[in-house]
């Protein structure tokens, strides 16, 4: 690029910083607190600290129980992305490649479960694991997400196999390769841009959802991270340190992978609803 | 779309295996409850006691004269400006000023503008309370060192205020997908169309309405569908930052299926409040993403 043509940049890159600069200046105040004592944080919200403290995080650990909220998150996103994509594999698979009878019905089935929020399914959900006694369980918080994420899945992964290479398919065939081969032998393998960007939305989705687990669990130590900062918020508001040591913990996982998986979390986002 | 045909000595019915494990969990889960939502609608139950009774549309008709629901939605209306026009105002406002040269470290500018879209909306609730607090907070002290002390405010715990700060949080929240949402679409406009209006002499203003916007028009309809959505479900936010206080004054749908269902016990009425936030979500989803292949056909 010439010198000229640099110089022309400047004024759209001093916009954009602008524009960043609103985006990250919140974020960054409340996450440099949770180092800093209640001093350092009144005196300048957006100063660093003079020494960057830990035990911040130990107390929002232990004392907080953020111990057994972030145990409990791991597990229900750990387990919910593992079977949402299986699942969604299999479905996708079928609606993208094999003649499902009954796909007019039941293809926009799985589209509605798209769109509904979970408020449309949370009252009658709960009545319902109430009834069967799985409040208060892990599988109260991980089954329905599944059913919500498979219905994306389903929409993401079809939407994969129906513009998939058919001479790849024709020719496993003709090699003898059935229906289940082709598709984790061939297509798997070449599916994997599009099962990375299905693991990064559910994991976010499960790890940020409120609802479902304000709803389904009363104990404390069954509590998500979301639900427990939450929480966690209307005793301690006043202690910024602390709120934004929690913060950093409800957020760091997300933030670990949004890094790593920049390029499909914002290909996904961008392009999830327009594929629906 | 291709044909899907059997293979030979395959069974009709051989594709029904592999949705099947989704389907079931699907059924149970998600669509079961929500034909069970908009049953439990004509019901009056308490949720604990084994007289469900049934009364038609009462708690429909009964919705049109609550003032909770109506302030609710109106909330959820106002939303849609803070969610919805503001960021993508400034979206195509920035797409348009930026112009469509590449810029080297793009993907920096794109990951930061982002985050807010990644982030638990408790976190962002709890980050913003704390920027918002009228004694310790960022804003009202930056307004104090300034001397401005009379512009500082009870910004989440005024009646009038409350509803626009936590509006502005949805604009923060919105405007970097707008904005590279935008920038991704005028990518892809052809330099030829511009060439040929400078020819014919567009100043820039005909050019970002007869060019700019046209080109945009699948973008906008996913900006559209994205925000408005979120502002009709909007929940956590509310939740972390006002609980629908002070007053009602920040009360959403949202936060009233879940106050009447969870802590009130009025059950039908929760479901009826849920039934008509789902059909309004269904309708917007359905009619922009059905103007936006009417729009694909066209061309």
């Amino acid at each position: 690029m010439t010198r000229r043509a640099r110089m022309r940049l400047i004024p759209n890159y001093i916009i954009l910083s602008l524009f960043l600069f609103i985006i990250l200046l919140p974020v960054v105040g409340l996450m440099l607190s949770a180092f800093k004592t209640d001093t350092e944080v009144i005196k300048g919200p957006f100063a660093l600290p003079a020494h960057w403290k830990l035990d911040t995080f130990e107390k929002a650990w232990t004392t907080g129980r953020f111990n057994y909220f972030f145990q409990n998150s791991v597990l229900v996103t750990v387990v919910v992305v593992i079977v949402s994509v299986f699942f969604s594999t299999l479905t996708g698979y079928a609606f993208g490649m094999l003649p499902v009878p009954g796909r007019k019905v039941l293809f926009p089935l799985f589209l509605l479960g798209y769109m509904v929020p979970f408020e449309a399914v949370i009252i009658p959900l709960y009545h319902f694991m109430d009834k069967i006694s799985l409040t208060d369980t892990y599988w109260a918080l991980i089954l329905p997400q599944i059913g919500l994420s498979v219905s994306f899945g389903t929409l993401w992964m079809s939407s994969f196999y129906r513009n998939a290479p058919q001479e790849l398919v024709d020719a496993a065939a003709i090699d003898g390769c059935n229906r289940w081969q082709v598709l984790w032998r061939i297509l798997w393998p070449l599916s994997r841009p599009a099962v990375l960007t299905l693991v990064v939305l559910v994991f976010m989705w499960t790890w940020n959802e409120f609802l479902l687990a304000l709803v389904m669990v009363q104990k404390e130590t069954m509590r998500t991270l979301p639900v427990g900062l939450a929480f966690f918020q209307g005793r301690y508001s006043a202690d910024i340190p602390l709120m934004a040591a929690g913060s950093l913990i409800v957020a760091g996982p997300i933030l670990l992978v949004y890094i790593l998986f920049q390029r499909y979390f914002i290909r996904g986002m961008l392009g999830g609803s327009i594929k629906g | 779309m291709q044909v899907q045909h059997r293979w030979p000595g395959e069974s009709r019915f051989h594709g029904w295996l592999y949705i099947l494990p989704g389907l079931v969990i699907y059924l149970i889960f998600v669509f079961y409850p929500i034909l069970e939502t908009i049953r439990t609608s004509f019901y009056q139950w308490d949720g604990f006691s084994s007289n469900r009774t049934f009364i038609g549309l009462e708690n429909y008709v009964s919705l049109i004269n609550d003032s909770q629901f109506l302030q609710a939605l109106l909330n959820n209306l106002t939303f849609i400006i803070f969610y919805s026009i503001i960021p993508i105002l400034i979206g195509l406002a920035l797409a348009s000023l930026l112009g469509r040269r590449p810029m080297p470290g793009m993907t920096f500018f794109r990951a930061g503008l982002f985050l807010p879209q990644i982030l638990s909306m408790v976190v962002v609730g709890v980050t913003w309370r704390w920027i918002f607090n009228p004694v310790f907070g960022p804003l009202n002290m930056g307004l104090r060192s300034l001397g401005l002390d009379a512009l500082t405010q009870s910004w989440l715990g005024d009646f009038n205020l409350a509803l626009p700060s936590v509006g502005s949080i949805g604009t923060w929240v919105q405007y970097g997908f707008c904005m590279i949402l935008f920038l991704a679409g005028m990518q892809r406009i052809p330099e030829d169309q511009y060439e040929a209006a400078e020819l014919d002499g567009a100043n820039g203003l005909k050019q970002f309405l007869y060019i700019t916007i046209p080109n945009l028009r699948a973008e906008l309809g996913v900006a559209l569908v994205t925000t408005m959505i979120a502002a009709m479900r909007v929940f956590d936010l509310v939740f972390v930052t006002t609980r629908g206080g002070p007053g009602d004054s920040t009360l959403v749908t949202g936060f009233l299926v879940y106050r009447s269902a969870f802590q009130q016990n009025r059950i039908g009425f929760a479901a009826a409040v849920a039934t008509v936030m789902t059909v309004i979500i269904f309708v917007i989803s359905v009619s922009i993403l059905r103007l936006q292949s009417r729009a694909e056909e066209e061309k």
